[in-house]
């Protein structure tokens, strides 16, 4: 009955709110098929997003960003499950103080976090002669990625039925066919869930990047950063209407597979 | 008996198990039988599942050798041991099959497919699961669940099976058939099965041999029989079935003393005026007519059981239980009669008068009438009393003085309940500190094996002030 | 017992990338330039203390207006069919997955002159700039963090268990004191959560001001990115002094916290 009463007004009231979130992607969508440079109308063009395929830089930057994306959650990904698997098994001070430090990253400020590694990376660059670019920002990455892996695994390891870790072993396992014909099963969707969360803070890290990526390197973020400091270019409302359909897929992908396992797991 | 000429498969060589300091296993001995299903019984807490997974080779033993088959096999990792577990939760793997769940180990030893294939199939049928194969282990019921784990270690052709309160998660009616089921599959297989239960019922319903532990320590081994007939102490005749379990005093060979009365019986051997345990159990009472009684007493209440009723009888302050065919009328006096034979005479499990404390006073205030003395690294403040500091002074603290109920962290903070029996009239709990035991009376039922403060009343201790200490001050 | 040992990549990991850089910046706001002790670098940072006030304001109103935003939200969808808050949620958290740039960058077409709001508003005869004041700012920050109010709120408050609600309407409770005596002490650790959420970042970013805002709205995070590139240790100290309002921030969120947990 409660859930009528309000029916008018709550939509009223969601629909609101998607509007503020959703009218300014519009605009930007439908600005990116003006023929013209601003958002005056000036008719109907692909022309942007021919002149976004030609954009060299544009494109090396997205290929950084999808590499760094991919290698900084795989490696966080195998760093913060070893880790969630290790903390597990401590108990009391020490596991509170193992998971205090692990928070750092997430609750501190990015620019705390891109300034710091900043002065890290020149410091160790002077020593050993390097210079900052795609490993640094690799490195950076990993380091905010790897707590919301561990995060996401920490809830399953405890969900988890302790002793069939000891079944196995018991079955005839060693410690890593355990591992990996069994524990890591049970652990599969936190393991993914902090991957696609690391994937996705990856892609859209500006700040960290902006901090630690050197005079060459270049991310989409840091890219258009830079396009929006030089001039308006109107590509850059291609590229966002195909980043925002691209991810469109990817979050009806994701909340199909959700459902599924849902009803998987209500069928238990 | 036959089965003493069995060859010993397992045999526990002094085990001891410490974890975060506390004691887990006291020296524990035990051989275990080719063939035999043994059953070990005990409360939550007692170090069953530890002396099992001892077995398993997931807990390693502080000190003393577990012997497979004539060899040590102390560190020998589980994957490796001839044993194979069913576990209390069962612990399928919940992303395989049925199938799968089951030709896991074989799978790892690496046999043919083609006889994977066999002896799965022919294990699913031992265990009454024909057709499941492909089934989603989480799809199944408690009890499908439960033969799938047998199944899977069954399978792997191990000489002992090793089941941790495998029924647990039971409803009690599928646990019945189970309880059969089991010993069923045991005799099919011929495999030597330790089964791990709280559950008393269950351990005499199944097994050749019960063992009987407490605390970290083995009480009794013995036939389920001779478990329920001759416990060897109030803690076993309490845990195994209803019994009435009463203060007496041996007074010769084959006579003792219960509730002012003295009654003939068969055992020897206790010396004389010693004071025992004596265990009667409540199947084993006649009821008579007062004159023709042993003991009399006034009934209760009685409460019909289906066989037999049950009737509580007060003989003076002390409860005593009978069961039996015929009814008595609730306030009447009747007599009660036990022949010589079912009265089984146990040593007492704490043999003492009271609790003594033999101390040195470490503070002492004449003008306010106090003093102190340490005990396990605690403080002790005796109120009312003044004894001088320095002096030697023995402390009798009867057993009524004692509770673990209060105000504050207790005089002693962390005690342990080893054991809780009913003596009719109250419970006798028996605790044990970091270097002591004590006994005390209460009306209310503890929960063994946990911690609890001690509180003392010195109001109702009496004092020994000893000499030697004086003459050493002076 | 053995895999506690798998912790120790992570340690070394987190020692030598997030603890030793954090100390980094303590030493270097305590040095000058040639690597001796000085004050001086909180002195310069003591300068931008109008940015400081600004930024904390700024960052304050956002988060009240995201709170005020996002609280109702969060009970009406708690209220829906599951199906339809699983919709809302994801219409929620799709413009969160796009760039936050180009987020930004929405917001300047959006505001810009002659654009679309400012051509609608023309043609009724009211004109005006809508861009490069506090209030864009604002605006844009909310339009950023929003997500970040909803999801911990929503989170927590469909976690509440319908049987307590049920109980408390059973011992007489109207919908309004369901609401004060249930949803909302339970719902507290979520709204403590997307607080800290909204508030952090909305205090140190440095990309919303320099888009949206005019040129007395500049916000710390923009005095740390200008300065850093040339006079790393007064960058520091003020990052520092940054992380410590940040930090009281955090534990008088925690302090909160605690106290409603016990309450």
């Amino acid at each position: 009955m409660t859930k009528k009463k309000g029916g008018v007004f709550t939509k009223f009231y969601i629909a609101l709110i998607l509007i503020f979130l959703y009218s300014p992607i519009a605009v930007m969508i439908i600005t990116s098929f003006n023929k013209g440079k601003t958002v005056v109308w000036k008719g109907f063009s692909l022309k942007w997003y021919g002149e976004l395929f030609k954009d060299k830089a544009i494109l090396g930057a997205l290929v950084n960003t999808l590499t760094i994306a991919l290698l900084a959650s795989f490696f966080a990904t195998i760093l913060g499950t070893m880790a969630a698997i290790g903390i597990n098994n401590f108990r009391g001070k020490k596991r509170a103080v193992i998971q205090n430090v692990s928070n750092i990253p997430i609750i501190s400020p990015d620019i705390v976090m891109g300034v710091s590694l900043m002065l890290l990376f020149a410091f160790l660059g002077n020593i050993f002669n390097f210079e900052m670019g795609y490993v640094t920002v690799l490195i950076s990455h990993i380091c905010f990625c790897v707590p919301f892996v561990v995060l996401n695994v920490i809830p399953r390891l405890r969900r988890m039925d302790q002793s069939i870790y000891d079944a196995a072993l018991d079955l005839g396992c060693n410690q890593f066919q355990a591992f990996f014909k069994v524990v890591i099963h049970e652990l599969m969707p936190g393991i993914i869930s902090g991957f696609l969360m690391s994937f996705t803070y990856s892609l859209d890290d500006f700040i960290i990047t902006h901090f630690t990526q050197g005079a060459k390197f270049q991310n989409l973020s840091t890219e258009i950063y830079a396009m929006l400091r030089r001039k308006i270019p109107p590509t850059i409302n291609a590229l966002s209407t195909l980043l925002f359909v691209t991810i469109i897929i990817i979050m009806i992908i994701i909340n199909v597979r959700d459902r599924r396992e849902e009803k998987r797991n209500s069928g238990r | 008996m036959e089965k003493t000429a069995k060859k010993t498969v397992i045999s526990l060589r002094d085990i001891f198990v410490r974890f975060d300091g506390e004691v887990i296993l006291n020296h524990i001995n035990l051989d275990i039988r080719e063939k035999e299903f043994v059953t070990i019984l005990g409360p939550s807490g007692c170090g069953k599942t530890t002396t099992l997974r001892i077995i398993g080779g997931f807990v390693s033993p502080d000190s003393g050798d577990v012997i497979f088959d004539g060899e040590k096999i102390n560190d020998l990792p589980p994957n490796k041991r001839s044993v194979n577990t069913v576990f209390q939760k069962y612990s399928l793997f919940p992303h395989l099959n049925v199938f799968d769940n089951v030709a896991f180990g074989l799978k790892l030893k690496k046999v043919p497919k083609d006889e994977i294939k066999k002896k799965v199939t022919k294990m699913l049928a031992t265990v009454d699961l024909k057709g499941y194969e492909k089934r989603s282990v989480q799809k199944l019921s408690g009890g499908q669940q439960q033969r799938v784990a047998i199944a899977r270690a069954l399978v792997c052709d191990p000489e002992v099976i090793l089941l941790d309160e495998p029924l647990g998660a039971l409803d009690l009616k599928l646990r019945k058939s189970m309880q059969l089921e089991l010993k069923e599959i045991q005799r099919q297989t011929e495999k030597t099965f330790i089964y791990v239960t709280h559950d008393q019922e269950e351990a005499l319903t199944m097994s050749d041999r019960v063992v009987v532990m407490n605390n970290g320590s083995i009480e009794q081994i013995g036939t389920p029989e001779d478990i329920y007939n001759e416990p060897v102490n109030a803690f076993v005749a309490d845990f195994i079935g209803e019994a009435n379990i009463l203060n007496g005093i041996m007074i010769d060979d084959c006579r003792v003393r219960i509730l002012g009365k003295e009654l003939e019986c068969v055992d020897k051997g206790f010396g004389t005026n010693t004071p025992v345990d004596v265990v009667i159990r409540p199947e084993d009472i006649q009821i008579t007519s007062p004159e023709d009684g042993q003991l009399t007493g006034v009934v209760q209440s009685s409460i019909f059981k289906g066989v037999h009723y049950e009737m509580s009888v007060m003989c003076g302050k002390c409860e005593i239980i009978v069961q039996s065919t015929k009814s008595a009328e609730i306030g009447s006096t009747v007599g009660m009669r036990v022949i010589p034979f079912n009265i089984q005479i146990m040593n007492k499990l704490l043999p003492i008068q009271s609790n003594t404390i033999e101390t040195t006073v470490t503070y002492a205030d004449e003008s306010a009438q106090y003093f102190e003395f340490e005990l396990e690294g605690e403080t002790i403040t005796v109120k009312d009393k003044y004894i001088p500091k320095g002096k030697r002074v023995r402390v009798y603290l009867p057993f009524d003085a004692l509770s673990i109920t209060g105000a504050g962290d207790g005089d002693l903070k962390d005690v342990y309940i080893e054991s809780v029996v009913y003596k009719g009239e109250h419970n006798e709990i028996i605790l044990e500190s970091d270097s002591r035991k004590w006994l005390m009376l209460s009306d209310t039922d503890e929960q063994v094996a946990t911690y609890v403060p001690l509180y003392f009343d010195f109001s109702k201790a009496s004092f020994e002030i000893l000499d030697s200490a004086e003459e050493k001050e002076g | 017992m053995k895999t506690r040992k798998l912790t120790i990549p992570y340690i070394i990991w987190m020692l030598v990338f997030t603890m030793i850089p954090i100390v980094m910046i303590g030493i270097t706001a305590f040095t000058d330039k040639s690597g001796n002790f000085s004050l001086a670098n909180f002195q310069s940072a003591f300068h931008y203390s109008g940015v400081f006030t600004k930024s904390l304001l700024i960052a304050l109103i956002s988060t009240a207006i995201c709170l005020v935003v996002a609280y109702p939200l969060a009970y009406m969808m708690t209220r829906m069919k599951k199906s339809t808050q699983n919709t809302v949620i994801m219409l929620i958290m799709i413009p969160m997955w796009m760039n936050f740039l180009l987020r930004i960058y929405a917001w300047v077409i959006l505001l810009q002159k002659n654009g679309p709001i400012d051509s609608a508003l023309s043609m009724l005869g009211i004109h005006g700039t809508y861009i490069g004041n506090t209030a864009a700012v604002i605006a844009g920050m909310v339009y950023e963090y929003l997500p970040f109010m909803v999801l911990p709120i929503y989170t927590v408050m469909s976690k509440i268990d319908n049987g307590l609600i049920e109980a408390a309407q059973d011992l007489g409770s109207n919908n309004a004191a369901v609401f004060g005596k249930v949803v909302f002490p339970l719902s507290i650790p979520g709204i403590i959560s997307g607080i800290t959420m909204v508030f952090v970042p909305s205090a140190s970013t440095f990309l919303v001001s320099q888009y949206l805002g005019g040129t007395d709205d500049i916000m710390i995070g923009d005095v740390i990115d200008k300065i850093f590139w040339t006079d790393q240790n007064t960058g520091s100290a003020i990052s520092l002094v940054m992380m410590v309002f940040i930090f009281i921030f955090l534990v008088i969120m925690n302090l909160f916290g605690d106290e409603e947990a016990i309450a």
